[in-house]
């Protein structure tokens, strides 16, 4: 039996692998993956909590987006025509980095965290 | 080709520069030896096109070895002892990531207290690792299965690094003639460049060596474990292909003296020579004994081994390691294990041996073969004795 690569394995087959707990003989050898594979990766279900934006508060500064360690901010352009966070809830994990680093207006955050309803 | 005059450690730096790897990284500075001293004068020379990456410590060493091997490089380092402790955690990544490494290693004792001399306890240290694990006797031996280790982990049936042991001073540091091959055969032999089917390639990204849970973490040891069994089948062949080229004959479990024997040594690396001379002069004295050399450690040839043994009485396992509060030696665990299945289970007697590259003399294994045998004419299993320890 050779072994598998996951070169092998596209994008649809993977989301069979997880759905169906394939087995050592299907799966790529070495702990591999195709490239890219964690964007199936539903991080959100670990939240506990979600960042809520309060626009007014916000200076486009992008700190947030860049400190998200899962990339569940995108900038947006708003009616102000200022880029600001949108939140991804399929990646969003709730971890409050985004509402921790963000500087906000004059001491006022523009995130802050709110319990998951 | 007529014979060169060196020293174990040489006869491997001289086989590394016929294979010309990729990458060679190593930590320079003791316990290493004078493999990887000497391959970095090939560097330096020009003799090689080698990467040599002279890093801080051996976890480094194994790190660099595994990011160029899942470059797809043809990867070699060395080193012994103290050195494999700290790169230990790293020993385990290379076989799940399926980085065929070749490691020479001269099996020294581990501290404490502090010693650097023989004995193979550092290497069987793999033994859970997923590595390929193999001893040679002689010098000539040491650079024919360092050639050898990376056609055989290369393998695509088999991708796993390969450690190659020699007996601290008493091979690597003593000098004996060795019968080189030319570079052209050894290019033949290895089928050119290294060809790797999964690596790191920008254009087919994939990631390798992931988090695997608890609901992926058993499946992929799973693969390791069935390409050891795998290799058992590229390991003869291997051995079989050198043999053409070169007409010097490798099996992984040998034996001298067996067919009529009655009682067997059993042991590993260098050892097997005196064993081999008391063999002789035991036979001399009308004493029905053979040998039985284990040359590759993991995995495992238990048919083989049973094969050998099947009409033995009497097993005389013998090892230069140990492991403190276990039921007796680590070699001899797996003899014990192997024979439990034979129709027949012979007697058998445990040694250890040599420790910190204490001298076992051709008289002492005599000592050893009379010693056992009169337990088992007593109707007796030899309890696991330290041979030559003082009280
Ligand atoms: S809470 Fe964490 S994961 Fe969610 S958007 Fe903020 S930084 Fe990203
Ligand atoms: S860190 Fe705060 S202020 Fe900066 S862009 Fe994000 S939400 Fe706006």
């Amino acid at each position: 039996m050779p072994d598998v690569l996951p070169t092998d394995v596209s994008d649809v087959e993977f989301k069979k692998w997880v759905a169906e707990k394939w087995g050592y003989k299907k799966l790529p050898m070495a702990g591999s993956t195709p490239a890219g594979t964690a964007k199936f990766f539903r991080t959100g279900d670990w939240a506990a909590k979600q960042p809520r934006l309060i626009v007014e508060n916000c200076t486009s500064c992008y700190k947030c987006y860049f400190y998200c360690p899962d990339s569940a901010i995108t900038m947006v352009a708003g009616e102000d025509g200022k880029a600001h966070p949108e939140f991804d809830m399929f990646y969003c994990k709730g971890c409050g980095v985004c509402a921790y680093e963000c500087p906000g207006r004059k001491g006022e955050k523009a995130i802050i965290m709110e319990d998951l309803k | 080709m007529s014979k060169i005059a060196v020293t174990g450690d040489d006869a491997i730096a001289q086989a590394a520069k016929l294979v010309n790897p990729d990458v060679v990284a190593a930590y320079p500075i003791t316990p290493q030896t004078i493999i990887v001293e000497r391959f970095s004068d090939f560097v330096a020379n020009g003799e090689v096109d080698t990467e040599f990456v002279c890093v801080e410590s051996e976890h480094s060493a194994m790190s660099a070895c595994i990011g160029a091997s899942t470059a797809g490089g043809r990867v070699f380092t060395s080193s012994a002892s103290a050195g494999l402790m700290l790169m230990f955690e790293i020993v385990q990544i290379a076989s799940s990531s399926r980085t065929p490494i070749v490691c020479a290693i001269a099996n020294r004792a581990i501290s404490g207290p502090i010693n650097i001399h023989g004995e193979q306890t550092d290497q069987l240290l793999f033994r859970d690792s997923g590595w390929i694990s193999q001893f040679a006797e002689t010098n000539q031996e040491a650079y024919d299965q360092t050639i050898m280790a990376f056609k055989i982990g290369e393998h695509p049936e088999v991708l796993l690094p390969v450690a190659v042991g020699i007996d601290g001073f008493i091979l690597s540091h003593a000098i004996e003639g060795v019968e080189p091959v030319t570079k052209e055969l050894v290019s033949d032999f290895l089928g050119g460049e290294r060809k790797s089917t999964l690596r790191l390639d920008p254009d087919n990204p994939v990631s390798i060596g992931l988090l695997h849970l608890q609901d992926y973490y058993m499946e992929a040891r799973a693969q390791v474990r069935d390409a050891q069994q795998r290799s058992k089948q590229i390991i003869i062949d291997t051995f079989k292909d050198w043999q053409k080229l070169t007409g010097r004959e490798y099996n992984p479990i040998e034996s001298y003296q067996i067919d009529d024997a009655d009682y067997a040594f059993v042991t590993m690396g260098s050892g097997a020579g005196n064993a081999r001379t008391a063999v002789d002069e035991l036979r001399a004295n009308g004493e029905k004994v053979g040998l039985i050399k284990v040359r590759v450690y993991r995995p495992w040839f238990g048919n083989e081994f049973s094969t050998l043994t099947k009409n033995i009485k009497g097993i005389i396992s013998v090892e230069r390691a140990h492991s403190f509060g276990s039921p007796g030696g680590i070699l001899g665990q797996d003899v014990k294990s192997t024979l439990f299945d034979a129709k027949q289970t012979p007697y058998i007697a445990e040694y250890c041996y040599g420790l910190g590259g204490r001298d076992c003399l051709v008289k002492e294994w005599t000592e050893i073969y009379n010693r056992s045998i009169q337990g088992f004419n007593e109707g007796e299993n030899l309890p696991y004795f330290w041979w030559g320890v003082r009280e």
